[in-house]
This record gives C-alpha cells, structure tokens and sequence, in this order.
C-alpha cells in the first residue's frame, strides 16, 4: 500500500466493498462525506420548501396551495434547516474531515461512536420523512413546537418531535467524540495555542451540544409525554404553565443558534488570514471569545419570550444579558477585518464567500439587538423581522459559511479544482439575490406584518412580490454554485496539496489524503498562522519567474 | 508493570490504578446512611423557609461523597472536574434565571 | 497492529456523555422549582401521600447498590474475579428491588385513583395535579434508566465471568458503575423533594 493512497481506496476497516466501505467505515474522512450527501441532499429539500412558501406569498390570497399545507410547509422548513442543515453541516462534514487532521491526528477519539452518530443522523431524517405522510400529516405548529397548539393539533407532533429527539443524540455524541478528541489526540507540540481556530470553534460548539442539546431531549420527551398522558404540566386548566415549555425550549434553542454559527466562524477565521497571507489578529481574543459566546449565549434564553407573558424583572433582566454577548462577537469581526488590514489580499472563491458572510451576519448581528432591546422587540416581536435577522445570521451566516467551507476544502476532500468565474458568479447571484429577498422582510415586518401567516394585508403585497423575485435569484445562484463544484468531478482538474497557500496541518498532507491522514510525522508550527514559508515560497516561485523572463529577455 | 497482548492490543496497567479500599467505601457508604437519617429526621421539624436548602444542602452533601469516592472523582484530571462542575453551573443558572420570571409574576 | 487504549478518553467520554443525563434530568428539576414555588403547601399535602417508609428503603437500596458497585471495581483492580461477580450480581438484585418496590408505590397510587389524568387529580387542585405528574414524570424516567443501568451491569458481569473484562482491561466495568452512580445520585436528589416535602 502506497503512504500516499488516496483513503479513498483504502477502506478501513479493512476488506470492505463497494458500499459497505462506506456504510460500515470508521474513518471519519468518509463520515465526513457520507454526512456532506446527507445533509446536502436536506438543504435542497428545506430550500425548496423554502422557495414554495415564498411563491405563495408572493401574491394576496390563495396562491399554489391551501393554508394548512403553508402552515405544514414552514413548519417542515424550520425542521429540515435548523435539525438537519444549519446545526450539523459545518460540525458534522467539516469538523468531521477536518479536526482530527487540523491536530495531527489519525482519526476521532470514537471512530465507531462517529458512525453512530451518522446512523442517528439518517434515522431522525429517515423518521421526519415518514411523518410526512402518516396519518393526519406533518405538524403545522412552526418548528418551535409551542404548547398549547402543539398539544392539541391532531397532526403528527409524535413521530417528528422523535425525530428532533434522535437528531439531538447524533448532535451530542458528536460533540462528546470532538472534545474527547481535541483532549486526547493532539499530537506532540500541539499545545492548546496552537490549535488552528477551527479546531477551538468546534471545541466550544460541542461543549454547547453536550450540555445544551439534553434540555431540547427532555422538553421533546414532555411533549410526548404530554401528548400521549395529558397530565397538565403545560396546561393551565390543569395547573400547567406554558411559559415553563417556552423557557425549556429556548434554553436549549438559543444555545443552539451558537452551535450553529460557532464553527461558522472558526471556518472565517481560517480564511480570512489565508488569503490576507498574514497571521491572524488576536489569536487569544478569538479563542477567549469562542469560549466566551458559548458561556454567554447560555444566559439569554428568554429574549425569545418578552411578549409571553413572563414578569417585566425577566424582561429586562435577559435583555440586559442579550446585549453582552454581541460583544465576543464584535472582536471576532473586528479581528477579521484587522487581519486583512495591510494584508496581501488574494482573491478566491472561498474568500469572496467568506466577505459575503462579514457583511451579511453583521447585518443579522446587528439587526439581532433592535429584537434584544425589549422595548424595540414589542413591536417587531412575530413579524417579518425576526424572519428577516434570524435568516441574516443563519443563511447569510452560517449557510454562506457552509458556502466557503465547500469551496476551501473541495481541493482538499476531493483532489479537483473547481471553475472559478461560476464560482464568482454564483456566490453573487446567491448574495443579491439574497438581499433582495430579506431585506423587504425588515420593512415589511415593520409595516407590521406578521410571520408564519398564509394570507396578509394587501398593502404587504409589493415586498413579498419583491422578496419572491429575489427569492429565485437567490435559489438560482446557489444552485450555480453547487452545479459548478459537482461538474468538477467531471471536468477533474486535478487540485495540488496546497493550492491556497494554507499553514494548517490539512494542508501538508496529499489530496486527497490517505487513510492515516498524515505521510510524514506532522510538523507543528509554534503559531498556527505563521505566513514566513509560505511567503518565501511565493517568493521564490516569483523570483524564479523573474528571473526566467529575464534570461528569455538576454537572449533576444 | 504488567503487560499481556490480547487481540493484538498491548494493554498496561500503567494508568490511574488508584484502588480505593473496601474499609474506605464502607466509610463513605456508613456517613451516606447516616445523613439519610438525618434528612428524614429534620423533614419532621419544620423549619420554614430553611426547609428546602437544608433538605438540598444534605442532598448535596450525599452527591458530593458519591461523587467523590464511589465515582472516583477525588482522583480524577481537572478536565473532568472543571466540566462536571460547568454542568451543574448550567443547570443553575438554567433554574436561577428562570427564577426571574416564576418568582416576579 | 498494536493501539493502546487510552484509557482517561474513554473516562472523559463516559463523564461526557454522564453530564447529558445530569442536564436531562435538570430540565425537569427546572419544572419542579418553578412548581414548588407557585404551589408550596399544595406540595407539602402531596408529598406526605407518598410512602416515606418505602422512599428511604429504596434510597438505602441504591446507596448499598452504589458501594457494591465501587466495591466491585477495586475486587476487580486486585484480580479478585469471585467478589467481583458476588458485588455484582448483589448489585443488579438491588436495582430490581428498587423496582419492585417502585411497582408497590405505583400500583398502590394507581388504586387510589391517582395516576396521570385521573379523576382524582382532574377534580382535585391544580397543586396535586401538578405535584404527581412530576412525580411519575421524574421516577418513571427514573426507572427507566435504573433498568438501563441493571443492563448495563448485567453485560458487564457476562463479560466478568467470560473474562473479557478482567483486570487489565475494565473500562466497561467503570463505566457502567459511572452510569449506576449517576442512577443513585439523581435518585439522592428526588428522595427529599418529593417525600420529605415540608
């Protein structure tokens, strides 16, 4: 066996075939792919969905559907992008392939936990499906599952809330396999400060799965239980408090918006300092602030609940939390940009991603304290402006991060180069079109429109029509760009080991790598982002080309 | 040290062998009886808003010593000790926050 | 191929994966604090309903089951194989008469009427209707796990007898005595706040 085989044609364990070397793998490289299909094959059914929705609203009244299917509709899209897009995709795919190289090591702590994770993973999407079609039919009560609605509805509440609830152990174990990881596999010399920001993005995001994810398990058991034994404990008639389901569901559900835009960011942070060929500003300061939004975004919870019902000492209490963890994040902004400060910009795919991604989350980041300010939040609170910020921070976050991890790393997990100019040109489809679809959503819902409504005002027409326009842009340049990097299989421009200029471990090893993820014994820089090879190297590519256009020019 | 190849796996004995005696187990399994004993005596005297914390003091007490010598925590690494009291943090402010909404209805 | 376990990952998982069970089990102690403070006598009144005499038996039950447990890791550690299948088996029965116990406690509550959604708890005050949900609630998930833990222990012990845990390799055996001690610790917390409520 060449040190150099792709693991491609290497299964491990040993001896398996066609696909049952990849059903039955322990290497998390092809976890990691396995995960990339499924949970791809879901952004494109919840997108879809997506689109349906906003082609309803695109016009007063009846459109292409009735009101329960809409209500159905927007639940099965929150389901499908929150349980199985935005929170597994970059952890999952990314951290999957990625950690255990990024720390110079030959696989997870866990190798056959991994695979459960994935089976847990297919199982809760395999169970969402068949709720789909038993029985009375997908619930209609929002993702959020409020009591008391999603007590009552006659749909199947059950079988889906089963389905988040198996969705969360894939997401735990996850998390349980990449910290034991990130404690026990470092490989000599790679001290804690040394971790690529990555690696310490997907450290804080699994504590945050491990202890945040039990909460949603237990408030999805209660509805079950609830459903199935109506013992009241929601239930005001019955002594019950339904806030109490709210503070359940957020104090996991808030969290888990951190979960979701954590590694995003350690994605950026990695980008950002590659093609600025410079090292990263504030090391310590990203890393201190991972942790610290992962501690911080605990203590928030009940800013989704400020028109609830709970006391106005509650109000005021969690929103002056709320406005302390736009903080960590602030340094995380500002340290990109400073990064990039005097930098010697290269501009690629993966970068232009990741600028797309500043601007836009900082769009919903900022957009997130008018809804944290309780005062501000009254007004706006189930309008089309929370739909708008949270789509700012989740899909122009986190989605476009997933965006610029596939275009980072596609070299690297498949050894092929993609086309850049629909490259290019798909990302700023996807951007303008992405603009035009939420920004009249802001107005919208401060015109007063509510969200989660089949129907609306007449007077609300205009902005939907406008948004659905820029819906289908949208949907048309993420589909370039995803058309684009799967005709690279065929095109097979072959990628090289490094082909950004990149200084973490993933990028001294082969494309793609081979099972063991390393040739030769990894050598660990004493700063993660340490530029001077790869400066030198540029340099001396550049000279030799200099200096060859120069002989050329002697011999005229 | 003691080493054997078992299905082509070397194992040692080399890790964490801290053993903790019978007599030890049989203390700490003594002192958790008692303060069972003593969390049902004092639930017959009422001592109004005292009635809970001690009840959760003695409670915690009981964990902590179950914690410590039946899980072995006494002898375990920072991660593990820093994390597990992380958790119950969490589980604290989760209560204690909420606490801002029940208690101000 | 030669791989040494590590044996201080697996722990760390183990202790990981324990912290879930804690915040699971947490959620609804976050319910009962809510509920004991909007309905204190009413919790008081429920709490005296419930069977002092077999609560404390069977948190002595778990209490000796725990020592078992940990008494059957350091028999194993000093390659005691025959104490360490006695601590075990002993163990296990204790988990099984914590269930049978349990099962007197229900059945006797279902007699009188009060199970989830009777008509003693529907026509009687909200307080009690709430107090016994969390009640059965708490235990009844309690339970479940006491049997995923006698299984857990069960497997270990096949594997004791077989060997294949012994005393160079026993991971498991700590790790399922972990999963017991958390069975018994949840258990040291349920104990006052339901039977010994003032």
């Amino acid at each position: 066996m060449n040190a150099t085989e792709s693991f491609y044609n290497t299964p491990s364990p040993p001896g398996l075939k066609g696909i049952w070397a990849w059903l039955l793998t322990h290497d998390h490289k092809r976890i990691g792919i396995m995960y990339l299909w499924s949970v791809g094959f879901w952004f494109c059914v919840a997108l879809c969905c997506g689109l349906l929705m906003r082609i309803e609203l695109m016009w007063v009244g009846k459109t292409i559907m009735g009101s329960e299917v809409y209500n159905s509709l927007f639940t099965l899209h929150g389901v499908i992008m929150v349980f199985l897009f935005v929170i597994p995709a970059v952890p999952s795919i990314f951290g999957n392939f990625f950690l255990p190289i990024q720390i110079g090591a030959d696989d997870v702590f866990f190798p056959r936990l991994n695979l459960l994770s994935w089976y847990l993973f297919m199982l809760g999407g395999l169970l969402a499906i068949v709720s789909l079609f038993l029985g009375e039919g997908f619930p209609d009560t929002g993702w959020t599952f409020y009591v008391p609605f999603s007590l009552t509805t006659d749909k199947n509440v059950v079988l889906t809330v089963t389905a988040a609830f198996i969705l969360g152990m894939s997401s735990m174990l996850t998390g349980l396999n990449f910290i034991t990881t990130v404690h026990r596999m470092r490989t000599k010399d790679m001290g804690w400060m040394q971790m690529p920001l990555f690696t310490w993005s997907l450290y804080a995001t699994s504590w945050v799965q491990i202890l945040a994810t039990p909460v949603l398990s237990i408030t999805l058991l209660m509805v079950i239980f609830e459903r199935v034994f109506a013992i009241g404990l929601f239930d005001p008639g019955k002594g019950g408090d339904p806030i109490l389901y709210q503070h359940l569901f957020w104090m996991y559900s808030h969290p888990a918006v951190y979960i979701m835009i954590l590694p995003a960011m350690g994605l950026i942070s990695e980008i950002i300092p590659v093609f600025s060929r410079k090292a990263v500003f504030g090391y310590k300061g990203i890393v201190i602030s991972s942790m610290g939004i992962a501690v911080a975004g605990s203590l928030v919870w009940a800013h989704h609940m400020y028109t609830s019902g709970m006391s106005d000492v509650a109000i005021f209490v969690f929103s002056l939390l709320t406005f302390l963890v736009a903080i960590p994040t602030a340094v995380k902004v500002f340290s990109w940009i400073a990064t990039m400060y005097k930098g010697a910009i290269e501009m690629t795919p993966p970068l232009y991603l990741a600028l797309i991604f500043i601007y836009l989350f900082c769009i919903g980041g900022l957009t997130g304290l008018v809804l944290g300010a309780a005062g501000t939040d009254i007004h706006l609170h189930d309008t089309h402006f929370v739909v708008s910020h949270f789509h700012f921070a989740m899909f122009g976050g986190t989605g476009f991060a997933f965006f610029a991890a596939l275009h980072y790393w596609w070299p690297k997990m498949f050894g092929i180069m993609y086309d850049f100019k629909k490259a290019y040109i798909g990302a700023t489809l996807a951007a303008v079109g992405f603009i035009f679809h939420y920004i009249p959503m802001f107005i919208l819902g401060m015109q007063g429109m509510p969200r989660r409504y089949y129907d609306y005002l007449p007077k609300f027409e205009r902005g939907n029509f406008l948004a659905g326009l820029g819906g289908f842009l949208m949907v048309i340049g993420i589909l370039l760009m995803f058309y684009n990097l799967l005709i690279s299989f065929r095109k097979k421009k072959g990628a090289p080991q490094d082909p950004w200029g990149g200084t973490t471990l993933e990028w001294s090893v082969p494309s793609p790598p081979p099972l063991h993820n390393f040739v030769e014994e990894p050598k660990v820089k004493e700063y993660p982002y340490d530029f001077s090879e790869v400066i030198a190297r540029a340099q001396d590519a550049q000279d030799a080309q200099d200096s060859e256009e120069e002989d050329g020019e002697k011999d005229r | 040290m003691n080493t054997q190849i078992i299905n082509t796996q070397i194992v040692n004995t080399e890790e964490n062998q801290h053993i903790i005696s019978y007599k030890m187990l049989g203390i700490v399994l003594a002192a958790l009886l008692v303060l069972t004993g003593v969390t049902v005596a004092v639930s017959t005297v009422d001592l109004g808003v005292f009635n809970v914390p001690v009840a959760l003091l003695i409670a915690s007490t009981k964990a902590t010593l179950v914690l410590l010598f039946f899980m072995h925590m006494k002898y375990e690494s920072r991660v593990i000790i820093v994390s597990f009291i992380s958790a119950v943090v969490f589980l604290g402010i989760m209560i204690s926050l909420m606490f801002f909404d029940v208690a101000f209805r | 191929m030669e791989k040494k376990i590590d044996k201080t990952g697996v722990r760390i998982g183990m202790w990981l994966f324990l912290y879930t069970e804690i915040i699971l089990f947490g959620g609804l102690f976050v319910l009962y604090a809510a509920y004991f403070h909007k309905y204190p006598e009413l919790f008081a009144q429920g709490g005296k309903e419930l069977n002092r005499v077999l609560g404390t038996v069977n948190t002595a039950v778990l209490l000796i089951s725990s020592f078992t447990v940990a008494a059957s890791i350091t028999a194993l550690q000093r390659g005691k194989k025959g104490q360490t299948i006695a601590l075990l088996l002993f163990s296990i029965c204790c988990g099984a008469l914590f269930l049978v116990n349990k099962y007197f406690e229900w059945s006797a509550k279902f007699h009188h009427d009060i199970f989830p959604n009777s008509a003693t708890l529907q026509d009687g005050p909200d307080g009690l209707n709430i107090f016994f949900g969390l009640y059965y609630v708490i235990t009844g998930l309690h339970a479940l796990h006491v049997i995923i833990g006698m299984l857990l222990l069960t497997i270990t012990l096949v594997l004791v007898i077989k060997e294949r845990v012994h005393q160079d390799r026993f991971q498991l055996l700590e790790n399922s005595g972990l999963y017991w001690h958390l069975v018994d610790l949840i258990w040291i917390f349920v104990f006052p706040l339901f039977y010994l409520v003032l």
